[in-house]
């Protein structure tokens, strides 16, 4: 059985303690809810993009340590970023926790820095829901604001 | 020796449990997450095995004798269970896939044929997910009012306007003990309650029957439903039972194999009680399984197990609340007579999920999550909690293994 420590990085459980970019943004920035149903955690990210690059990023919410450091980090990692960029740190993101979404080829070479810490969950298959849910979330909220 | 001083050898019953005894890198199981479903002695898997081995053939299909047999024990199993209930025949017994199966059943079999736009269904805020979906698709398709009975601050059903609720109501549809709270609730006042305005009474059995003695004809239910896997058998299995003049009256639930006693090209009739509502071949080797349970749970006694888990209550709230004092928020009530042995809990404002993460690491297995009953967990006011439950194959250790973990996990965060 792998150690809870592989799990609870020290960078994990900073982001957990003191979140970054926790808070909600509003109108005409794009909020959009995820759910992990196994466990009742619910999340909301709130996305300002404007000429294809995420100008401004916040969350709110509840949920696990993990899932809630994994979307402080996520939120650091994507603010300012062009939209495409974001897209492909996604696709290297999931691929990490060993899922794969058809939406275009993963690039290894994406420096994931931080949030490389989250690659312990994959040891916990019942945490990977948890660990993606801001991901998903954000995925989620950067079609809609495509239209 | 823990159990010695209770009303049953939970140390010895402990032996027939081998997951129970297991141990997983040197380290002990302490299994507590027997609400969600509990464990299986060696006579339920004994049985199974051998009848697979030795007796395994279809039921009520074929002349030859090791159907007959098949059947036989079968059909035992029905009988067993309706005893076990105190059903008044065993034609009262309906053997589904799962509690949840049952009660979408009756929502569809009974609630289509006799609901319309506008009646009134009353459930409790206390609801597992099994007993409202279902309801709240009757109430998209055929339009009919969702009532909801409140609790009061201490975890009970707050009956001060139940009359008011139930007026006019078709039926009153409720848990006998809750699966996050532990709430045993007043089954034989509630459905005397919803008798008195000409309403059905539900009961959601699933928490109370593998732990207390059931007694379908005292409560005066109408309908009642459980799952084999809760009660030491085997999952795949779980049983509605219902008064026969309104299973008689309803028609069947899914249509096919043995539920007919006739089938033409212009249609068909359908067969006798319980036959009618087991379409297909049912799973047989699981009923059997659910008939060794009862067998099992009969030679301990339900009053005994209960007696137990009232003892085991009030060690877990004692010591938990000496131990942790405010850092522990145990949501339910605090009296062990009014209260089954689950208790959901906030810790020292640890997520639940990485509190059972940090748990597990001594294999304390328990819950963390919404437990199929969001709209209650709204109203407690969390969005998931840990939640502990105790069968009769846990002792006192187990409930001290469950605070020493506890204790450790703030080390992490
Ligand atoms: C009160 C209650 N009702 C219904 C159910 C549903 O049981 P099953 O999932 O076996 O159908 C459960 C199981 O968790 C329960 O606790």
């Amino acid at each position: 059985m792998p150690g809870v420590e592989d799990l609870y990085r020290e960078i994990i459980l900073d982001h957990y303690r003191t979140p970054r970019n926790r808070g909600e943004l509003p109108p005409p920035a794009v909020c959009t809810e995820g759910n992990n149903p196994l466990c009742g955690d619910d999340i909301r990210i709130f996305l300002d993009i404007a000429d294809g690059v995420v100008r401004d990023v916040k969350f709110s919410g509840q949920g696990c340590s993990i899932s809630q450091s994994s979307t402080s980090m996520m939120t650091v990692a994507i603010k300012g970023k062009p939209v495409e960029e974001v897209r492909a740190l996604v696709r290297r993101f999931k691929h990490m926790m060993t899922l794969s979404d058809d939406e275009g080829a993963v690039d290894e070479s994406i420096k994931l820095g931080d949030i490389e810490a989250l690659g312990g969950v994959v040891k916990f298959p019942v945490r990977i829901k948890c660990a993606t849910l801001g991901w998903n979330t954000l995925l989620e909220g950067l079609n809609s604001s495509q239209g | 020796m823990a159990g010695a001083n209770t009303s049953l050898d939970a140390e010895k019953i402990r032996q027939d449990f081998p997951v129970v005894t297991s141990s997983i890198n040197g380290k002990p199981m302490v299994y507590l997450d027997s609400a969600n479903t509990s464990q299986k002695p060696v006579a339920v898997i004994d049985a199974m095995t051998a009848f697979m081995r030795e007796g395994y053939a279809p039921i009520n299909r074929s002349a030859y004798s090791l159907a007959a047999e098949a059947t036989e024990k079968y059909e035992g199993a029905r009988t067993k269970v309706a005893k076990f209930i105190n059903a008044k025949s065993s034609r009262e017994i309906v053997f589904t896939k799962n509690a949840t199966e049952a009660l979408n059943l009756i929502a569809y079999s009974w609630g289509r044929t006799n609901l319309k736009r506008g009646d009134v269904v009353v459930l409790t805020h206390m609801e597992h997910h099994a007993n409202i979906v279902p309801w709240q698709m009757l109430q998209q398709e055929i339009g009919i009012e969702l009532r909801w009975v409140p609790l009061t601050s201490d975890f009970q059903l707050d009956l001060s306007s139940l009359s008011n609720l139930l007026a006019g109501a078709k039926v009153f549809s409720f848990t006998s003990m809750s699966n996050v709270l532990g709430t045993i609730n007043p089954v034989e006042k509630l459905c005397a309650a919803a008798h008195a305005v000409g309403a059905l009474a539900i009961v959601d059995a699933c928490q109370s029957v593998p732990h207390a003695p059931t007694d379908v004809q005292a409560w005066g239910a109408d309908f009642t439903m459980f799952s084999s896997h809760k009660m030491c058998g085997p999952s795949g299995v779980g049983v509605l039972w219902g008064r026969e003049a309104l299973l008689e009256a309803m028609p069947p639930f899914l249509g096919g194999g043995n539920m007919i006693s006739e089938v033409r090209l212009d249609g068909f009739k359908c067969a006798e009680l319980p036959a009618k509502f087991e379409a297909g071949t049912p799973p047989i080797t699981e009923v059997i399984g659910l008939g060794a349970a009862v067998d099992y749970l009969n030679g301990i006694g339900m009053a005994n197990v209960r007696r137990h888990e009232v003892e085991m209550s009030s060690y877990v709230l004692e010591n938990l609340t000496a131990r942790f004092g405010d850092e522990i928020t145990i949501h339910g009530p605090r009296n062990p007579e009014l209260r089954g042995a689950t208790f959901s809990f906030a810790f020292r404002g640890i997520h639940p999920h990485d509190l059972s993460q940090i748990l597990d690491q001594t294999n304390v297995c328990v819950r963390a999550g919404h437990h199929c009953a969001k709209p209650l967990m709204k109203i407690i006011g969390a969005n998931a909690t840990a939640r502990a439950s105790f069968y009769l194959y846990n002792t006192k250790a187990d409930a001290d293994a469950l605070a020493n973990a506890l204790d450790s996990a703030s080390d992490i965060f």
